[in-house]
């Protein structure tokens, strides 16, 4: 028999909030974002709402690598409800509340396209055959602000090779689930539903271009793109797609979202430089998540510091035109 | 107590205290550490929002007026312009001190190449007269008529200060539309009362 003692600190069951008020208040404010009433819950209107958290569920077996040794994460309460995923809504805290009751299992993956091995496969099937590592990567966002982020997942490359990609894929098409009754951002159109991004071959075939499964070692937050994301650490942050129900090795350039919304402003290939500016930010600085009020910005760096691994794969291109 | 001493020592200073709600709320969560992992963005944004919501409130004022036929309305006239001032000086105050450190090099820039930056700096720069010239000496000073020909470009900065929104905007216009919609109400009403006055004179 299992007794149950009350500490004084617990809340009686009076004080709790019945789980349908929660879940109907949920429904409220998933349908208002979804309305265009409140596009972004803001971090005042929601603060006891928008408290994101890593999800509890420890991914086991992960191995640690030396990526990013030499970098301290960022908080995690502010990796998890800082987010940029217009599929739950425009404001950078809505993600972390209206993705909350997202269930990101089962999940399949469509690979189609220049591979040997087409199919739907099983989130399961198509990352246990791996082993998961953590890597550390820098994450810098177009919008010039930035973190540090110890991701859990495989090389996209490893994934790739199983497919068996034949000589006449030349890049790789990602896109996001596209399902407004789960995603309620997509309730208006505010970019081009589906998500798509994309990667030119060899950028994809990188080593350190992650497909990622976890944060924190955890299972990824809805939030953070659960439960399959990419992480390509050279560029800006839009292209690491998140909650991906698709990859087609193509032969052609493949279209991507931002680039398609404003081309002017959002390239393909969308590498931090701080050189090249941008008609909204100077790209030369970025805050980091953070940091105090009156910290000033760091400097950004070219390729956000992996111009060793990533430098040869734009060699003799010009950035300020490719960008 | 008779309505002016009410009204003079009651409501106007409610009214100024409910105008500090929004500074006090931000100071109030900057201080409890709870203000989100982008303070400055943050900040940055509610002040921006703030200080469009009283322009529009202080434009709303005139139209009000008229649609309730209530003149003591026009008191709290220019409180709200001021405080539209006083919320877009905070912004640009946030955006050199916090965003900028300072880096006056970085902020010309910005103001050259942002194409939202230029308009939403060009905005304050409209508000910038209309605030010096809100006492009333400067009234007395500049005459009623100049002064009323001189404050009605703060037509030019309500549309300013939403365009600057609608521009830094990067893709969900939906928010901006909904200010630029009550600004053309308020701008329409007066278009719309200066078109029959003249029909009706002539």
């Amino acid at each position: 028999m299992q007794i149950r003692y009350r500490k004084e600190s617990d809340p009686k069951s009076s004080e709790i909030t019945p789980k349908s008020v929660f879940l109907e208040r949920r429904r409220f404010l998933a349908s208002a974002v979804a309305s265009g009433l409140i596009p972004a819950l803001g971090p005042f209107a929601l603060a006891n709402e928008a408290r994101a958290a890593l999800t509890g569920r420890a991914l086991p077996n992960v191995a640690k690598t030396p990526f990013g040794a030499d970098l301290t994460p960022t908080s995690s309460d502010y990796v998890t409800s800082y987010n940029n995923f217009y599929e739950f809504g425009t404001g950078k805290e809505d993600p972390a509340v209206l993705a909350r009751s997202f269930e990101p299992k089962p999940w399949s993956v469509v690979i189609d396209g220049e591979v040997g091995k087409p199919g739907t496969y099983d989130f399961e099937d198509l990352v246990s055959p791996h082993q998961l590592q953590e890597r550390i990567y820098r994450f810098r966002c177009v919008e010039a602000w930035s973190m540090v982020v110890p991701w859990v997942g495989i090389p996209l490359a490893d994934m790739i090779k199983r497919m068996e990609p034949t000589s006449k894929a030349k890049y790789v098409a990602f896109e996001t689930l596209n399902d407004p009754s789960r995603m309620p951002g997509q309730a208006r159109r505010v970019l081009d539903w589906p998500y798509v991004e994309g990667l030119r071959m060899d950028e994809a075939m990188n080593p350190l271009t992650l497909m990622a499964v976890g944060l924190y070692g955890e299972e990824l937050p809805n939030q953070n793109g659960a439960p399959l994301r990419l992480v390509v650490p050279w560029k800006y942050g839009f292209k690491s797609i998140k909650s991906i129900v698709r990859i087609s090795l193509v032969e052609k350039m493949p279209p991507t979202t931002w680039s398609s919304s404003g081309p002017s402003e959002y390239g393909f290939y969308a590498n931090v430089n701080p050189e090249v500016t941008h008609p909204r930010w100077s790209q030369a600085k970025e805050r980091v998540l953070g940091s105090g009020y009156f910290d000033s910005k760091i400097d950004t760096l070219k390729f956000n510091g992996y111009e060793q691994e990533v430098a040869e794969l734009y060699a003799g291109m010009d950035l300020a035109k490719f960008y | 107590m008779t309505r002016e001493t009410k009204f003079r020592w009651i409501i106007k200073p409610a009214v100024f205290i409910a105008c500090m709600g929004p500074l006090a709320w931000v100071i109030w969560r900057a201080v409890s550490g709870d203000i989100g992992a982008n303070p400055v963005e943050t900040v940055n944004r509610f002040l921006g929002d703030w200080a469009l919501r009283f322009l529009l409130l202080a434009l709303a004022v005139t139209p009000l007026v008229h649609l309730m036929k209530t003149p003591t309305l026009m008191r709290f006239r220019r409180m709200l312009g001021l405080f539209a001032f006083f919320y877009a000086f905070l912004h640009i105050a946030n955006y050199v001190i916090a965003d900028q450190s300072f880096n006056w090099a970085d902020i010309w820039v910005d103001i050259i190449k942002r194409k939202f930056i230029t308009v939403g700096m060009a905005t304050f720069l409209i508000l910038t007269p209309l605030a010096l010239t809100s006492t009333k000496g400067m009234i007395k000073r500049l005459g009623g008529k100049r002064w009323r020909k001189l404050h009605r470009i703060v037509y030019l900065a309500g549309i300013g200060a939403v365009l600057h929104y609608a521009m830094m905007v990067k893709a969900d216009l939906l928010q901006p539309l909904v200010y630029a919609t009550i600004l053309f109400v308020l701008l329409g009403d007066r278009v719309r009362r200066r078109l029959s006055s003249s029909s009706s004179a002539g």
